[in-house]
């Protein structure tokens, strides 16, 4: 740990993304204010103009990789940090911005802009761990922010930070919902998506919609064929699976077949 | 800047504002000949791939163009879409959305003047550094920014990219007695909101007055949040779904975003000091005593005043959800059920930020055949531009460093979200 008077210094990255997660940082407020004593905000450019150079201790990353110049800034952050954590479905999964990467990149450019040759973006949007090695991802549109202070406060006693894969559904039943796929017929992404938000959405009523990115080991081919029996075809199965986590790697893998 | 007749300021990041921008100024015999807010935030291309998605996602899917106001994404998708199905969400409804919508504004609102722009006007680098002195200054920011995100939290399930909210209404049915945390302190967030204006007031702000056009909605009976007729100061007024009859948009070849002028080719100002302006009468009287009796008066004159409107609006807001909370009655249903059909519609809903528009066409099975999205920060960015123009001569009497801080403070004057207003939309060329 460097820097002044052996605090942990903390930078936090903005790639191609809509700040809510740094926002989820802002909003720890207190518990972050709490930490100061032991954390340096260092680099944050969002919440200070007085931003120092590294290296740091800790680099907080939300967006994907979608420029060449995010290509570029992925890796120097990298260089410049000891710890890199992925912060969001952006910056773990590629984010919501990755729909594109379903459609052909030339006609994307060409249905928003008139001189798409101007624009200077990559085909694909993809997560930082595509680039460079992440030491922890935390998914999440946005990433819970009681999450992101566990993972800060292991990293701040140099613990090895353990973090659960278990699935929505397990969260769901914990919570005493009532499924919505069972009760209301509704088409529910629970089934393959990571816990972490408590489970809100189903404590609405309604469907998830997997912004916190698949759970370990997921089964989106059986939740397809759930999803065919509630009187979906595939093409609408495809289009709810298809969603904010899109581009994570088990639900593109099956979304490939399953398409084809 | 006595002595140099020819120079550049160049802001290459831009901090404290949501998302990644710059300024270019370039004075050329002692005056500022060019200006160019660069915008190098990636496009989203949201309106892309919309296409073919079903008419009820477009809220939670459009409110990911920004997490400092989702709110505002989630209110004018789902209320454009309501207009084409030919529903309208209950009175009720409306309530629960506006005690959530004015909980964003409060949120966005005093991260910004009070986190991001305060520390401006007294040279200081963050509000940290403001509270070394004045402690009470951040305690009340931060508590009552958690109040704001407790009421989106209560009603919506989350602060950033709330779920709770549909097309037609909430996906349940919001209790009562759900809403009493919120009334638990509401005395001690209300003087804190009156404190914070009160301390907005005292700010040291530059004292420059000019020429502004201003457009927001306006309300008939409230203050404009949900919905409005737009109008602005140059007595127009006309209906959301003429907006893009009465501007103009071009994309500039150094930025990303777009922007907007008036069909005149002037530029305007969308935001808190367009809404005060046009709707003062409307605010509560609480606001306006404390206002009048700093010995203030309306209108505000000049942008560097937007953080009193954003101060204002913000006492405003508390008040606001007060009062809603007051007055809501458990409905027997959450949401209005819609037979889908195919048609068109637009909507503007006042962002904290301002004038946010949405238009979408969809067909007889709810997809989405085309989209459009106008931020508020996009329509800002002629603005900008011109009033760095403006206050040319105040920057240029100034010493280097202070012109370069006096340009951001510019810019922050309009709390631009760089974030939204790249994310896209079909434009016109114009070459430099
Ligand atoms: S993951 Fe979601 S909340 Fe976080 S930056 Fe990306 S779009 Fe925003």
């Amino acid at each position: 740990m460097s820097g002044e008077k052996n605090k942990v210094r903390l930078a936090v990255f903005k790639l191609t993304s809509c700040s809510g997660c740094q926002q989820q940082i802002i909003d720890l407020g207190d518990q972050l204010l709490a930490l100061l004593d032991r954390i340096e905000i260092a680099y944050f450019l969002e919440a200070s103009s007085d931003a120092k150079p590294g290296p740091y201790d800790v680099a907080l990353v939300e967006g994907s990789v979608s420029t060449p110049h995010e290509e570029e800034l992925v890796k120097k952050i990298r260089e410049n940090s000891r710890i890199v954590v992925s912060v969001g479905s952006c910056a773990t999964y590629g984010g919501i911005q990755a729909l594109r990467n379903w459609m052909d990149f030339e006609e994307v450019k060409k249905a928003v802009y008139e001189k798409p040759e101007l624009i200077e973006a990559l085909e694909k949007s993809r997560p930082v761990s595509d680039f460079i090695d992440v030491d922890y991802a935390i998914g999440g549109c946005p990433a819970n922010k009681l999450q992101l202070l566990s993972v800060l406060k292991q990293v701040l006693i140099g613990r090895r930070v353990y973090q659960r894969g278990e699935g929505l559904c397990q969260e769901c039943k914990r919570k005493g919902n009532v499924c919505v796929v069972v009760a209301k017929g509704q088409p529910c992404l629970g089934p393959i998506t990571r816990e972490g938000c408590g489970a809100l959405c189903p404590s609405y009523g309604r469907g998830c919609y997997g912004c916190f990115g698949p759970m370990v080991d997921p089964q989106p081919g059986a939740l397809a064929r759930r999803f065919e029996d509630l009187g979906l075809s595939r093409e609408e199965a495809a289009l709810r699976i298809r969603s904010i986590t899109s581009w994570s790697e088990p639900v593109r893998r099956f979304l490939e077949k399953y398409e084809r | 800047m006595s002595g140099e007749k020819s120079f550049e300021i160049k802001v290459d990041q831009l901090a404290r504002v949501e998302g990644e921008g710059g300024v270019w100024v370039k004075v050329r015999d002692g005056r500022i000949d060019y200006v160019e807010v660069n915008i190098f935030e990636p496009p989203r291309f949201f309106e892309a791939f919309l296409k073919g998605r079903i008419y009820l996602e477009a809220p939670d899917l459009t409110a990911r163009i920004c997490g400092i106001c989702p709110l505002a994404y989630v209110m004018a998708a789902s209320r454009a879409m309501e207009k084409i199905l030919g529903i309208e969400a209950s009175e009720e409804s409306n309530k629960l959305r506006k005690i959530a919508f004015y909980g964003e504004w409060i949120e966005s609102h005093v991260l910004h003047f009070a986190f991001l722009h305060a520390p401006d006007f007294l040279g200081k680098h963050s509000i940290f550094e403001i509270a070394e002195e004045h402690p009470q200054f951040l305690r009340d920011a931060i508590a009552v920014r958690d109040w704001g995100n407790r009421a989106i939290e209560i009603v919506g399930g989350r602060p950033v990219h709330p779920v709770g909210f549909r097309v037609g209404g909430l996906h349940r049915i919001i209790k009562r007695r759900e809403l009493d945390p919120l009334l638990k302190n509401f005395d001690e967030i209300e003087k804190m909101g009156r404190r914070l204006l009160e301390f907005v007031l005292s700010l040291p702000i530059p004292e420059v007055s000019y020429d502004m056009a201003f457009m927001s909605l306006k309300g008939e009976r409230e203050y404009p949040i949900l919905e409005g007729v737009v109008s602005n100061n140059l007595g127009e007024e006309f209906p959301e779904d003429d907006f893009e009859k009465h501007v103009i948009v071009e994309q500039k070849r150094y930025s990303n975003a777009l922007h907007y002028r008036l069909r005149s080719g002037k530029p305007y100002i969308t935001g808190p000091l367009a809404r005060f302006n046009l709707n003062y009468g409307l605010l509560a009287p609480e606001v306006k005593s404390v206002l009048e009796e700093s010995g203030f008066k309306p209108p505000l004159k000049n942008t560097y005043q937007s953080i009193i409107a954003r101060a204002a609006e913000t006492y405003h807001a508390i008040l606001e959800i007060g009062r809603l909370i007051g007055e809501y009655r458990e409905p027997d249903k959450a949401y209005e059920e819609a037979e889908v059909r195919a048609g068109e519609a637009a909507a503007i809903v006042e962002a904290p930020r301002g004038m946010l528009y949405h238009r979408y066409r969809i067909d007889g099975d709810g997809r989405i055949l085309y989209a459009n999205i106008v931020p508020p920060t996009a329509q800002n960015y002629a603005a900008m531009e011109e009033d760095i123009l403006k206050v040319g001569d105040l920057i240029l009497r100034k010493p280097r460093e202070e012109a370069q801080k006096l340009v951001e403070t510019t810019i922050r004057n309009y709390d631009p979200c760089i974030s939204c207003s790249v994310h896209m939309i079909r434009l016109r060329i114009i070459e430099e």
